[in-house]
């Protein structure tokens, strides 16, 4: 009865032809018996894993360590035994960036023109609020210096000059201001990004006769290279490919310190092929995310210059998967051999690039690909190393009671399309 | 026999002239041309592999000298800040000769300088920018 009127309630429980239980249906750890399958199908519900949690004896292993685990110990066993695995991710995001306030000065100034560090941050919100986007590059300095790195220098503590300039009106006199912050003289800082963690990505090539230099890094002529820029079966969307745990409100790692999945991503695209074990087979979902700045490490938010491209940000992002039942210990045992994504032509400049070949995780790290018929080497993007890193801490603060699991207050769009943008003619009204 | 890897750089003047030829027969030098930019009226520039006695090296470098050519070993070709870097592997898809790979078990960046051919690809294709000539040689394609 339980299960039906939480189905009538939620309007939608089919996804893609499958059944979906929603991270809801566990708020009052009900369990309950899919007739269908005739067996327990509730193995935990988040509130005895966070009591487990409290109590610090929950048993907590990476997404790389399970795969080990369910080999020794089977899949029923593991999924008793282990209460979260958690997932990371430590690649270059481009869609990244921070609120700042910095404050009122005497007498005040409504910033309409702000500079950090000759770099541009927006003025269109209020007197001294501001987002700074991490690619925007510096005005003096080029690609060399964006916005990326004046939030990677405000983390570090380093004192960021602050230019503004204002048109000047009765309540905000001031119209220009020249002055240094750093994180502790300005009130909110946050990392704001709106787009992270894509569940897949492309791998890139170029059947061009000349080097490309490009966000996937520089791609040699006649294919001289393959580059990819996932953790593959770390990351965190690969483990939860339906989203059934990860979701509006999800605590998580970010950058070093505790933040939040504030929505979805731009471009969110959850309607993409996928394989029977549930990962799409090209990019499909995205995160947006929030943290507080003042609490992060450069460790784990780097600045990054991509050669004749520009500006991007490499973010650390760690998130607990809750091993609810079978199904999600199912899918976070997924392996490197079992997630795809394909090669594509960087060389063509157009939205639809051919795909070259399809290819597994297992394969871009070997170190090389098979590519019209003939052996590619591979380079990665996204740090792996770090990613670990960030999955140990991760696992260390669940483990010693320090940072609980959160139940997604709404879940993720289970289905959305992606527009393109199309050049038309008309005014705009 | 040593193996060394050596910067040489020719002054306009001099680089009609057969030194590595000098090299090879007065000194016994075994050498392996990793990256040369050579231009009538222009400085010359040879980064090349030597192997040979150490005795003979030495006299090598001396003459080379003696003909106005600035003769260097490289001990790192590309200075790699180990703590700057991030090891994502972006380097490691524009390296040439394998001298910066990914070691495919801990996923960190492992820096051979004694397979580097000093073509410098790598240090605008690290993100975070850890990677940096290692001598005051300029970076090739400038």
């Amino acid at each position: 009865m339980l299960i039906w009127a939480a189905f009538i309630l939620e309007g939608r429980f089919v996804f893609r032809g499958r059944l979906v239980f929603r991270g809801w249906l566990f708020i009052e750890g009900a369990r309950f018996t899919d007739d269908r399958r005739g067996r327990d199908l509730s193995v935990k519900s988040f509130e005895e894993i966070n009591e487990k949690i409290r109590q610090k004896k929950a048993v907590v292993v990476t997404a790389e360590e399970i795969i080990k685990i369910v080999e020794e110990k089977g899949p029923e066993r593991a999924a008793r035994e282990v209460d979260v695995v958690t997932t990371a991710t430590f690649g270059p995001m481009c869609s990244s960036g921070a609120f700042l306030n910095f404050g009122h000065s005497d007498p005040p100034i409504r910033m309409a023109k702000i500079w950090l560090n000759d770099v541009s941050a927006y003025g269109g919100l209020a007197a001294v609020d501001t987002y700074i986007g991490a690619t925007e590059p510096s005005e003096k300095k080029g690609l060399e210096y964006g916005g990326a790195h004046v939030i990677q220098d405000l983390i570090d503590g380093k004192k960021v000059r602050l230019r503004a300039w204002s048109y000047g009106t009765d309540c905000y006199p001031r119209t220009e201001i020249d002055t240094y912050i750093d994180k502790d003289s300005i009130n909110e800082a946050y990392l704001y990004n709106p787009r992270n963690a894509y569940q897949n990505y492309a791998a890139a090539t170029n059947t061009s006769d000349r080097t490309l230099y490009t966000y996937m890094g520089v791609l040699l002529p006649r294919s001289g290279n393959v580059t990819y820029s996932t953790s593959g079966e770390l990351s965190p969307l690969l483990n939860d490919p339906y989203y059934r745990t990860i979701g509006l409100g999800t605590r998580i790692f970010l950058g070093g310190a505790q933040g939040y999945v504030a929505w979805n991503g731009t471009q969110h695209n959850p309607s993409r092929p996928r394989a029977d074990n549930g990962t799409p087979l090209q990019n499909a979902g995205t995160l947006a995310v929030v943290g507080d700045l003042k609490q992060m490490s450069s460790r784990f938010i780097r600045a990054a210059t991509f050669e004749k491209y520009g500006v991007s940000m490499f973010v650390g992002i760690g998130i607990p998967i809750p091993i609810l039942d079978d199904e999600m210990l199912r899918f976070v045992s997924v392996r490197n051999r079992d997630i795809f994504t394909s090669v594509y032509d960087y060389s063509v400049p157009s939205r639809s690039r051919p795909a070259l070949a399809r290819v597994s995780y297992e394969e871009l790290q070997s170190g090389s690909v098979r590519l019209n018929g003939r052996d590619v080497p591979t380079a990665p993007l996204s740090s792996l190393r770090v990613a670990r890193e960030i999955a140990g801490v991760l696992k260390d603060w669940i483990a010693a009671g320090r940072f609980e699991l959160t139940r997604p207050v709404a879940p993720l769009p289970d289905r959305a399309a992606v527009k393109g943008l199309d050049v038309v003619g008309g005014e705009a009204k | 026999m040593t193996q060394i890897k050596a910067f040489l750089r020719f002054p306009p003047a001099r680089v009609g002239r057969p030194v590595t030829y000098h090299l090879v027969k007065d000194f016994d030098l075994k050498i392996n041309i990793l990256r040369a930019e050579v231009a009538v009226n222009k400085v010359g520039e040879l980064v090349m592999d030597i192997e040979g006695r150490p005795e003979d090296i030495d006299r090598a470098a001396a003459f080379a000298a003696s003909e106005g050519v600035e003769f260097r070993v490289i001990d790192n070709a590309v200075a790699w800040d180990r703590e700057r870097c991030v090891h994502c592997g972006a380097c490691t898809a524009v390296c040439p000769s394998g001298a910066l790979a990914m070691n495919r078990v801990d996923w960190t960046l492992v820096f051979t300088p004694a397979d580097c051919y000093a073509c410098d690809v790598c240090i605008k294709a690290c993100p975070v920018r850890a990677i940096s000539p290692g001598f005051d040689g300029e970076p090739a394609g400038e």
